[in-house]
């Protein structure tokens, strides 16, 4: 049979038209100079694809000293945030079409932390304010000799939380983390309430006092650069205003 | 995550973003946004006190007095009784001399002094990067409003309209 549905032919039509795209990537290399450049580079793409499947083409057919971070490429692992036409996504769930490929799509680092080479940051203060606001499960007593149950509305509580996958868009995207990175981030707290709202957590009270300090939800601005950042599409400014309400309610 | 790196062959993202000699001719890079002091192991230094959050209360629950007391004091000011015009120190005295009127400009001065001055104080802790210009920034915003809200005080309390 020679005859196709006229769905099919459309979609053939369509999965083969390439455009010639630029891409404007911010490259970094302390060995070589202490200063960045931006450097163009042209490539046929379908526009259904992704910034990522960009990157690889560039890296394994053009230059292969492009340095970047991406391990799953599925929106999961969380590797590859980086400010594409200047906002924080990840280059796997952000597909070509969508960021204007008539113009050159600029590539760059996330804002806020050290830049190591090229697309790569030093992670290392992002985790370590993840790591201070204790992001385990707290009891207090012994421990059941079953599953610690729980109902799907004290579930529901922090669903939204649960869902952050690390990747750093969102604290890169705070102007006051920008501004002095010793503020906690939206992550850290994102992940404190996680666990301050789960009923099973016995380590609520300790994470707040955490997070009452001077490094803390007071310092937030709710500019909602983070919620706009999130590529899970948490509500995280709602998340630190909720901390906020706790820690208001608590003491009065 | 621990990464060990010798100096030599990290830059820190402050040399890294200084926008020299970039060739792309988009005015967003001379907007430098300077790297944050790094967190580390040591950062949270606890403070075990509510201030922050006192802090945080008092602007929102002035905020809302201040606009009705501003409100007010603008439309006496400029809107009722011909304006701007009437205002003279007969006007002043004549206002100051209910201890209504006086405890109204007391509460605007004291809410709108100390809610101006905490803005200002989070405004330096964004933006002084150096502990000592923090310190100073602070010392001298601290004079100028105790200051400003002791002689705004002495004057609505010593007003004589006889002088």
């Amino acid at each position: 049979m020679e005859k196709h549905s006229a769905a099919l032919d459309a979609a053939e039509a369509g999965g083969t038209q390439l455009i010639t795209v630029t891409f404007r990537i911010r490259r970094f290399n302390p060995e070589e100079h202490p200063d960045p450049v931006w450097v163009d580079y042209q490539l046929e793409m379908d526009p259904k694809e992704r910034v990522l499947d960009a990157l690889n083409k560039i890296k394994w057919e053009q230059d292969g000293t492009l340095t970047y971070r991406r391990s799953c490429a599925h929106g999961i692992c969380g590797s590859d945030a980086m400010r594409i036409n200047g906002r924080n996504r990840l280059a796997c769930k952000t597909l070509i079409k969508d960021v204007d490929p008539e113009k050159p799509i600029t590539i760059e680092a996330i804002k806020g932390l050290t830049v190591l080479k090229d697309l790569v940051v030093d992670m290392d203060p992002f985790f370590q304010a993840y790591k201070d606001v204790m992001p385990f499960l707290i009891t207090k007593g012994n421990e059941p000799t079953r599953e610690r149950l729980q109902s799907a509305e004290d579930r529901e509580r922090f669903d939204d939380t649960t869902k952050c996958i690390l990747c750093a868009a969102c604290t890169s995207s705070c102007p006051v983390f920008w501004n002095d990175g010793q503020y906690f981030g939206p992550a850290a707290i994102v992940n404190a309430h996680r666990f301050i709202f789960d009923s099973r957590d016995e380590g609520a009270e300790q994470r707040l006092e955490i997070l009452n300090d001077r490094e803390g939800v007071w310092r937030c601005r709710t500019t909602f650069n983070c919620s706009e950042a999130c590529p899970r599409g948490i509500e995280v400014t709602k998340a630190i205003q909720e901390v906020k309400r706790a820690l208001v309610t608590r003491r009065f | 995550m621990t990464t060990e790196y010798s100096d030599a062959i990290v830059v820190p993202s402050k040399q890294a973003h200084t926008g020299k000699g970039l060739g792309t001719g988009n005015p967003a890079d001379a907007f430098v946004i300077e790297p944050p002091r790094k967190r580390t192991a040591k950062t949270p230094r606890r403070t075990r006190t509510n201030f922050e959050m006192l802090a945080w209360l008092f602007m929102r629950l002035s905020g809302v007095v201040l606009v009705a007391l501003i409100l007010g004091h603008l439309i006496i000011m400029l809107i009722l009784d011909g304006g701007v015009s009437k205002i003279g120190f007969a006007f002043v005295a004549g206002r100051w001399a209910s201890p209504f009127w006086q405890g109204w400009d007391l509460l605007m001065l004291w809410l709108a002094m100390l809610h101006g001055a905490n803005g200002m104080r989070q405004v330096i802790n964004d933006y002084a990067e150096k502990d000592s210009t923090r310190l100073w920034l602070k010392g001298l915003m601290g004079t100028a409003t105790v200051f400003t809200v002791l002689l705004g005080t002495l004057v609505i309390f010593t007003f004589d309209p006889n002088i």
